[in-house]
């Protein structure tokens, strides 16, 4: 089986790249192919890169509160481009009322502050299996 | 600091203390084998004479207003005056943030500090299609003068002094201040503030970014020159290790990142401007991180006055003792706290106030419980508040200066945090100064690793988090009350920010934009072409797309 490709992306103007940047090593040592963005990212780039590089599963972070219209709108973006088959996940600073909007517009997982590295790891392995 | 017959007298008893110990630890081991601070310094069981057997008490601790200012810059201390109570805080629209700041002063706070929104950081506007959904949402959304009027409303600005978190677009709101001010009839050389207004630390941490390095600083010393001739007690810079810290660095990069950036600065307002060190360099300021780690970061804030003033003195010459004061607001971890037992975050608040206290800061932000979940609520900043003021007239720690002076352990591990500031200080010299550190990734792999090392700790229960690894509540149930910010702020503002577009004289804003640019490509200083441009009512985008024409964009390369 091919090694699983992600990308972490921080969508909108926040500059919290702690979380991003850790899980980026992470996912690396736990052997996945790993693009990261930087921070600033449109959706629309968002979606560009997770097609042009047919990731198999795209991250998101985000900690300023702009959760709620970022998230939803790359799913978005992604399911208008036909690239449903790409998951996506979110984490940051997500209040738990927030997140039925999130599982609705599309995401699959969200982690909030407190997430062993591992765990994260863990859902991946489960439940990104790449088509080789 | 003492004499070999002390010396002498020491060594048996501290031979007989050790022997002790290797009986009683061969009976009972320690709980673990390494004790380290947050930051993975080794610390020893005890600390003696030998361990500071070196100092020279003139030289290395003296008294306060003496050099090197280890103890503080004033001779009085806490007891002419405490520290500045001063709450970081934004929210929605400029009528809300002004409300919220006229209930801070009627809590006893004493000073201003404000928050900004994502798009104002950035240098956009609230109708640019990048700032969707973040209008309002991490500070105060700020288009143009009338917001900004609307901000200060009815706060006396020749007596309370505003901190503005504004780093890119820094220009550009003091020139606003200075536009106020100028309406409310108070002369510029009466207001007092500070303008963050470092981007080095952007590029190594934060991330709120425009211009590239070199033209981002030039702008800084652009506001470095214009305070020195007209807003003499403007505080033009708040050197910040604040962020750098909560990116994960440890406390000795910190310390050693934020003293290298301002030694940056300092050869650049002199390189460029030819002004004199001494002329500046009193109003130069500083923002620490007051950490978890109680004794070492009361260390590093020691050490960065005394390593400061040998830097001002001994690097750039300054005859001034104000020159080689280190002025600094302090901040408590916003990272050390837990979504998890949120309550559980005022003790952490609290003693992390307590260092910085003993620390010696001159300012000071405490955090409330719920900022790791969402904005403060009006309670939860009361009590951060409320924190400040049981430290400073309940417990006495106020009474007396630096009172952890002397202490073998204080004064070792505070010389260590400026050994440990010093080899990263020559390493970036030897790179070639900060921006060509920074565009070469060091300080920024630096900080990746420590912050992946840590975290990695935590997930191994190497490091505590009460909440988080341990003491854990299983389905745990966070009710505390949520603040969150009305979605229809951001149609609230785009109204009002295409009403000002409306009224106001497009094309004296034009005329305004056009002298601005002219300004930057000569290489002129665009303070007084700023403050012309938002009295226009131009944006503050419409101003740094001026900026980012003329200088170029940076992006964030993305380094992990």
């Amino acid at each position: 089986m091919r090694k699983i490709r992600v990308l972490l992306a921080k969508p909108g103007l926040d500059g919290h790249d702690r979380g991003a940047k850790v899980l980026a090593r992470c996912f690396r040592d736990a052997g996945f192919e790993v693009i990261y963005t930087g921070c600033h990212q449109t959706s629309e780039q968002i979606a560009a890169i997770a097609i042009q590089e047919d990731v198999d599963l795209v991250g998101l972070s985000c900690l300023s509160g702009a959760h709620k219209y970022l998230f939803p709108e790359v799913a978005r973006l992604l399911q208008e481009r036909d690239a449903e088959d790409i998951i996506v996940i979110g984490g940051g600073i997500i209040p738990e009322q927030d997140m039925p909007a999130l599982y609705e517009a599309g995401l699959k997982a969200i982690f909030t502050p407190g997430t062993k590295l591992d765990a994260i790891v863990e859902w991946i392995n489960t439940n990104v299996k790449p088509e080789a | 600091m003492f004499t070999k017959e002390l010396l002498d007298q020491n060594d048996p008893l501290r031979k007989k203390w050790e022997d002790e110990v290797k009986r009683s630890v061969a009976k009972h081991a320690d709980q673990k084998e390494n004790w380290t601070t947050v930051s993975d310094l080794d610390i020893k069981r005890i600390y003696g004479p030998d361990d500071v057997k070196n100092m020279d008490f003139a030289n290395d601790i003296a008294y306060p207003g003496q050099f090197p200012f280890l103890r503080g810059n004033q001779p009085t201390g806490y007891r002419g005056k405490y520290w500045t109570f001063r709450m970081f805080s934004g929210m929605g629209t400029a009528v809300e943030t002004n409300e919220r700041w006229h209930y801070l002063l009627s809590t006893g706070q004493t000073g201003l500090s404000t928050a900004f929104d994502f798009p104002t950081l950035m240098g956009y506007d609230t109708d640019s299609p990048k700032a969707r959904g973040e209008c309002g949402k991490c500070g105060v959304a700020i288009d143009t003068l009338d917001d900004f009027n609307d901000l200060i409303k009815g706060i006396p600005l020749d007596k309370i002094s505003t901190s503005m978190t504004i780093n890119p677009p820094a220009t550009v709101l003091w020139a606003m201040y200075c536009a106020a001010a100028e309406r409310q009839g108070v002369p510029l050389n009466t207001i007092s503030g500070t303008i963050q207004n470092d981007i080095l630390k952007e590029f190594i941490a934060q991330k709120t970014l425009m211009c590239p390095p070199e033209p981002s600083v030039k702008l800084i010393s652009d506001t470095i020159e214009f305070g020195t001739k007209y807003v003499p007690k403007w505080n033009t810079i708040s050197i910040s290790g604040y962020h750098i810290r909560e990116a994960g660095s440890t406390a000795a990069q910190e310390l050693a990142f934020t003293l290298r950036d301002g030694i940056e600065y300092v050869e650049d307002a002199i390189n460029r401007k030819g002004l004199q060190v001494d002329q500046f360099a009193s109003r130069l300021s500083f923002f620490f991180n007051s950490h978890i780690d109680f004794f070492e970061e009361i260390a590093k804030l020691r050490a960065a006055r005394r390593i400061w003033a040998k830097v001002m003195r001994d690097r750039f010459g300054a005859k001034d003792p104000r020159s080689c004061w280190m002025r600094f607001h302090t901040q408590t971890a916003g990272c050390s706290l837990t979504a998890q037992q949120p309550y559980n975050n005022v003790i952490r608040t609290a003693v992390e106030a307590l260092a910085a206290v003993l620390g010696g800061t001159q300012s000071l932000h405490t955090n409330s419980l719920d900022e790791v979940l969402c904005l403060p609520s009006e309670h939860a900043v009361q009590i951060a508040v409320r924190t400040q003021q049981i430290l400073a007239e309940e417990t006495g720690v106020a009474n007396t200066i630096d009172p952890l002076a002397g202490s073998y352990f204080v004064e070792s591990l505070t010389n260590e945090m400026e050994e440990k500031a010093w080899e990263y200080i020559h390493k970036i010299d030897d790179m070639g100064g900060m921006i060509a550190a920074i565009e070469k990734g060091y300080p920024q792999m630096e900080i990746s690793d420590a912050a992946y090392k840590f975290q990695r700790q935590i997930d191994a229960q190497e490091k505590t988090m009460i909440g988080v690894n341990k003491y854990v509540e299983a389905n745990e149930k966070v009710d505390i009350p949520m603040v969150a910010i009305d979605e229809a702020v951001e149609e609230q503002q785009l109204k009002r920010l295409a009403e000002v577009k409306r009224k106001r004289d497009n094309r004296k804003v034009k005329e305004c934009l056009k002298d601005l640019a002219g300004a930057c490509k000569k290489g002129d200083n665009v303070m007084p072409y700023c403050i012309e441009a938002v009295k226009s009512y131009a944006t503050v985008q419409e101003i740094c797309d001026v900026y980012r024409e003329v200088y170029g964009e940076y992006r964030d390369p993305g380094i992990f």
